[in-house]
């Protein structure tokens, strides 16, 4: 019997630990502070009665703050910033990019940034175009920052230790549709190693790659598959920089299949990377080329049913695994 | 010259004289090198902003935080990064400051109290905030001193930097070292405000303009600066106003810069100006002068031949440092 519980109420409880185990670990981002409320989704309540100026409500000043976390994290402060949103990093993306991920390398490991950002996204709430972009992408093909993205409470409370216990820039996204579904409970105090993705459900016909989103999608499609008798494995990256090759090549070198399903747009994505690597080692072994499912190459629209087109369905990621299977 | 009251003594003025020796012989250096075909970077000189480096370094210690930008190879000897690091660095040698990683935009020397150089105009100043917040949390009396230019002062990191220094009332000191040109851009035409330092007013923190060539004004300016800073009393904008005689980059004939007043700002170059100062207020001899600067030449020739001498960075460093562990 494992008790339940939320995204949210599972990343307070990996901040306010760690806080508690490091005093170092400093909390910065807009309105995040109680008297502001806790931040937009709470995930910080409580936490600045408990610790003061540790948790820090900023101006609206993307730019300052995460560079602010940069220098201090430089000196062995261990930030954790939160950007509201994702489309938010593009206003602070010269901190990331250009500092956040290169220090390190440009000054011959000198200094390093031991800096988490946390921020949120997601589609299907008629947010339209600035408001619920998945851009893991840009910082997937930025060497020297790490890239998270949990599916599930547990998930969430194991990473977020391991990444702010972690010597390199990590980001940290968050999806905002799945912030209130319940999940197992994590085991307080311990951290999910990065770099290391879960093989959710074994299988032996193809194998379903996905983090974030759509894993909420993957197992239901899988479980109706399964009535047919197509028996899905199924993977959850969980960090998607770096990429944990290993367990994906492992998997479909059983299967032979593969089908990659994100949220973010399609056209030079998280799946056109797996799929790459899928295809560089096992050419041979494939029984079909790899699939990929994503959202279509346009903005995130506004009125429903566009946002309802935009987004890849269930029925796309039943297609995209039968399209292997014939 | 100023005369006030706070006049540094003169040890300090000699101090601040060889820091500018030692700024102004590597910069020779570096160009004659470079000239020479010897060595290949894009360059940026200070040659002319000696004096607010030198000035304000005199009254930091390596416990301060410096973060500078690409035209900040001054900034960074004056701080007391030694110049065999930078030499070793900027010739690609595994004993560079940053194993020639880097390179001139990004020399880092922690030792030193130099944490980050930034190739990105206005850059560092928010990086700077975070520095003196981590010293203001740990109730440190450090404090952090962030470099730019004129052209820095229109970007929006400058504006959300100080914004943010104030509402925090970090121990930050924002130094406008004003050249007159933002790359080729006479600093009117792209300058909203007569005065940077009138910026600080939107801000609510102190602000002041100096003569940036005149050693004895940046020092008690930037003195000021620091003990409010260390103090709790928070962040100062400081504008000196100066001028860099080598152009925007080693190459750049600086056809944009109308010579009459090129002439004017090469007559109130600060080098010979307050080595004459020096000399005449018997702060040191013609002779003592001379033996000091020719201290500091044999000292840019060591570090010249330590670099070179030094064996070149291994490409396999391209695998080190991206992440803290190698990755596949």
């Amino acid at each position: 019997m494992s008790t339940q519980i939320n995204t949210i109420q599972a990343l307070n409880w990996a901040l306010d630990d760690a806080m508690a185990d490091d005093e170092n670990v400093v909390l910065f981002g807009e309105e995040i502070a109680d008297a502001e409320g806790g931040g937009i989704m709470k995930v910080s309540a409580g936490l600045s009665t408990k610790y003061g100026t540790r948790v820090r409500s900023t101006p609206i000043s993307e730019m300052a703050f995460t560079g602010a976390a940069v220098g201090a994290a430089i000196v062995g402060i261990r930030p954790v910033v939160e950007i509201m949103l994702m489309n938010f990093v593009a206003v602070c993306m010269d901190q990331i990019t250009n500092h956040a991920a290169k220090l390190r390398f440009m000054s011959g490991g000198q200094t390093h940034v031991p800096l988490v950002i946390r921020t949120m996204t997601g589609s299907g709430f008629q947010t339209g175009g600035q408001h619920a972009d998945f851009l893991e992408s840009w910082f997937c093909h930025t060497p020297g920052i790490k890239v998270v993205m949990p599916s599930n409470p547990a998930d969430a409370y194991g990473l977020l230790r391991a990444s702010i216990n972690d010597e390199d820039p990590v980001i940290f996204v968050e999806h905002l549709a799945s912030y209130w579904n319940p999940g197992p409970s994590p085991e307080r105090g311990k951290a999910i190693p990065l770099g290391k993705a879960a093989v959710v459900k074994p299988g032996k016909d193809v194998t379903l790659i996905g983090y974030s989103r759509s894993m909420l999608d993957i197992p239901v499609v899988a479980a109706k598959l399964a009535k047919e008798g197509i028996d899905c494995e199924i993977i959850d990256l969980r960090t998607v920089s770096p990429l944990d090759t290993d367990t994906i090549l492992t998997s479909v070198k059983k299967t032979g299949r593969a089908v990659v399903v994100h949220e973010a747009v399609r056209s030079f994505g998280v799946g056109a990377e797996v799929s790459a690597r899928i295809h560089e080692s096992l050419f041979r072994e494939l029984k079909a080329p790899v699939q990929r499912v994503a959202s279509q190459d346009s903005p995130v629209p506004f009125a429903k049913q566009l946002e309802t087109a935009f987004l890849y369905s269930h029925d796309d990621i039943e297609q995209a695994v039968r399209s292997t299977l014939r | 010259m100023t005369d006030t009251l706070k006049q540094p003594d003169t040890r300090t003025l000699l101090e601040i004289y060889r820091k500018m020796v030692r700024i102004r012989l590597n910069d020779e250096r570096f160009i004659s090198l470079m000239k020479a075909g010897k060595m290949v970077m894009p360059y940026y000189s200070a040659r002319g902003q000696e004096a607010i480096p030198a000035a304000i370094s005199v009254q930091l210690t390596d416990e301060d935080y410096l973060v500078t930008i690409y035209r900040g190879i001054h900034d960074m000897i004056a701080k007391g990064v030694p110049p065999k690091l930078i030499w070793a660095e900027l010739a690609g040698r595994s004993t560079g400051a940053c194993k020639g990683k880097g390179g001139p935009m990004h020399i880092t020397h922690p030792k030193s109290g130099c944490m980050v150089t930034t190739g990105i105009v206005g850059a560092g100043m928010p990086i700077a905030c975070g520095l003196a917040l981590a010293a203001q949390l740990r109730g440190e009396r450090r404090v952090a001193v962030t470099n730019f230019g004129d052209g820095a002062s229109n970007i929006g990191a400058f504006h959300e930097s100080l914004n943010l220094a104030a509402v925090w009332k970090l121990p930050v000191i924002f130094v406008c070292q004003n050249n007159r040109y933002a790359e080729h851009t006479a600093f009117a035409k792209g300058t909203s405000v007569e005065r940077v330092a009138d910026r600080a007013k939107s801000y609510n923190i102190p602000g002041v303009t100096i003569d940036g060539n005149d050693p004895l004004a940046v020092y008690r300016a930037a003195g000021e600066a620091i003990e409010r800073a260390r103090s709790g009393g928070g962040a100062t904008l400081i504008e000196a106003l100066t001028f860099r005689f080598n152009g925007h980059l080693i190459g750049d004939a600086g056809e944009y810069i109308p010579k009459a007043e090129y002439d004017s700002a090469l007559a109130a170059d600060p080098y010979p100006k307050f080595r004459q100062w020096l000399i005449d207020g018997r702060h040191g001899t013609q002779a003592a002068i001379e033996a000091m600067e020719a201290e500091v030449k044999s000292d840019v020739d060591a570090a010249v031949a330590f670099a070179f001498a030094s064996p070149l960075t291994d490409p396999c460093e391209i695998k080190r440092d991206v992440y803290a562990h190698v990755t596949a």
